[in-house]
């Protein structure tokens, strides 16, 4: 099955080639297939914590981001099935914490916004719980609200250039699992840092101070494209 | 045949879906041809004194009366559709959830900055005004609604399509840039 040194496998019958130990998101990018996720990034470990990703292979449920591709591997990705499966754990996420698309600075630039439009969303299917939680903004160069925190661990799996984490999970195990930040760290942040550390939040719960509504309505990230269509082809 | 009925209302919103409504430019002719308004606040008409096809339910649940009339419009409408992010979710007013009522009416009339004027320190208890509830209900929660139309405010083409398509009985067209949350 193997072609120049690459391993073969196909994702709802599309012919894909993979390095050895890739993962099956990173290789379904690559050969032009989009898989949605809301934990996955290029360049840190993954987690598989936001479940979105999870295929079928070889009928069984995986997550794409933390099941590397074998040769011959049989993928399903776009079928109802998942789409269904996708769709509503995005409805859960809505309704466990308090999204307020009108009023949030990351609004046409959100990652689970998108998702949403993408699996047209018009209303979740589960009543929404309005969870109290607080905001932090305490530190210099980051906004930090926690009411739209979807647990991605994307901020804690990063560091800064120096290998410093400013973000951790808190209360661990408990009914308060949060993320907490290092104000300190925070606050010492660069400019460019802090940027980063906003952008790698697939929502709105970590903001740089001092921005927001930067891009007008109608420029916006995904105002007129649906997320993954940069990669599908 | 007589044309369908339309009968719109605001509960906990700020009107902004109905201001996206008159939005649809000049198919307000199309649509005064195509459907009845009755109870609504375009045409101040007050009362239901008829029944009707489609009910337009902008805003949440906030106080005592929006349950009210949501209910009124559940009896009197055929086809209730949620318009916007207050009526789906509760949309900005619901940003006080969580925070007790008591809390936010000291803020408004007590404690808050503006509040200057209110030197008998007053809270508002008179028995014409609705109880406010302890919390903003997105619409369904109170009551069954047949369809959503999300956005703040939803487009106009949203409303447009959408108001056709119910009158038509023709299938919707949802297309991506029209469905928006903000």
């Amino acid at each position: 099955m193997k072609k120049d040194g690459k391993l073969y496998f196909e994702i709802d019958g599309k012919p894909c080639y993979a390095e050895e130990g890739q993962s099956i998101i990173d290789a379904a990018t690559e050969n032009g297939v989009f898989i949605p996720s809301l934990c996955h990034m290029e360049g840190v470990k993954p987690a598989g914590s936001c479940r979105i990703c999870n295929v079928k292979v070889d009928g069984r449920n995986m997550t794409a981001c933390t099941t590397p591709v074998e040769d011959g591997m049989i993928v399903e990705n776009d079928i109802p099935e998942l789409t269904e499966l996708r769709k509503a754990i995005v409805e859960t996420l809505f309704v466990s914490g308090n999204h307020h698309c009108p009023t949030c600075e990351k609004s046409g630039n959100c990652e689970l916004q998108a998702l949403a439009y993408r699996f047209q969303m018009l209303v979740p299917r589960f009543p929404y719980k309005f969870p109290e939680k607080g905001v932090n903004p305490r530190s210099d160069q980051i906004y930090h609200d926690r009411n739209r925190c979807i647990l991605c661990k994307r901020c804690i799996r990063t560091v800064t250039k120096d290998g410093k984490h400013v973000f951790a999970y808190h209360g661990r195990g408990g009914e308060d699992l949060h993320v907490a930040i290092d104000e300190e760290l925070a606050s010492r942040l660069t400019d460019e840092e802090a940027l980063e550390a906003m952008e790698n939040c697939p929502v709105g719960a970590i903001l740089k101070k001092e921005r927001g509504f930067e891009v007008p309505i109608g420029e916006r990230k995904y105002d007129h494209q649906p997320i993954g269509s940069e990669i599908e082809n | 045949m007589s044309k369908p009925i339309v009968a719109t209302t605001s509960l906990a919103g700020c009107f902004g879906c109905h201001m996206s409504f008159l939005d649809i430019d000049e198919r307000i002719l199309e649509l005064i041809d195509l459907v009845e308004f009755h109870k609504s606040p375009i045409n101040d008409i007050k009362e239901f004194t008829k029944q009707c096809d489609i009910g337009l339910i902008e805003g949440g649940c906030a106080n005592s009366e929006n349950i009210e009339v949501l209910r009124d419009f559940r009896e009197h409408c055929d086809i209730l559709v949620s318009l916007g992010e207050c009526a789906i979710m509760g949309g900005l007013p619901s940003l006080r959830n969580g925070i007790p009522v008591k809390e936010c009416i000291h803020e408004a009339y007590l404690d808050g900055p503006t509040v200057g004027s209110n030197t008998q320190k007053v809270l508002p208890n008179d028995d014409e005004l609705p109880m406010i509830l302890d919390r903003v209900y997105p619409c369904h929660e109170v009551v069954k609604i047949d369809y959503y139309l999300p956005g703040c405010a939803p487009r106009a083409d949203l409303i447009w399509n959408a108001v056709v398509a119910l009158v038509t009985g023709d299938e919707m067209e949802l297309p991506y840039e029209l469905v928006k949350f903000d």
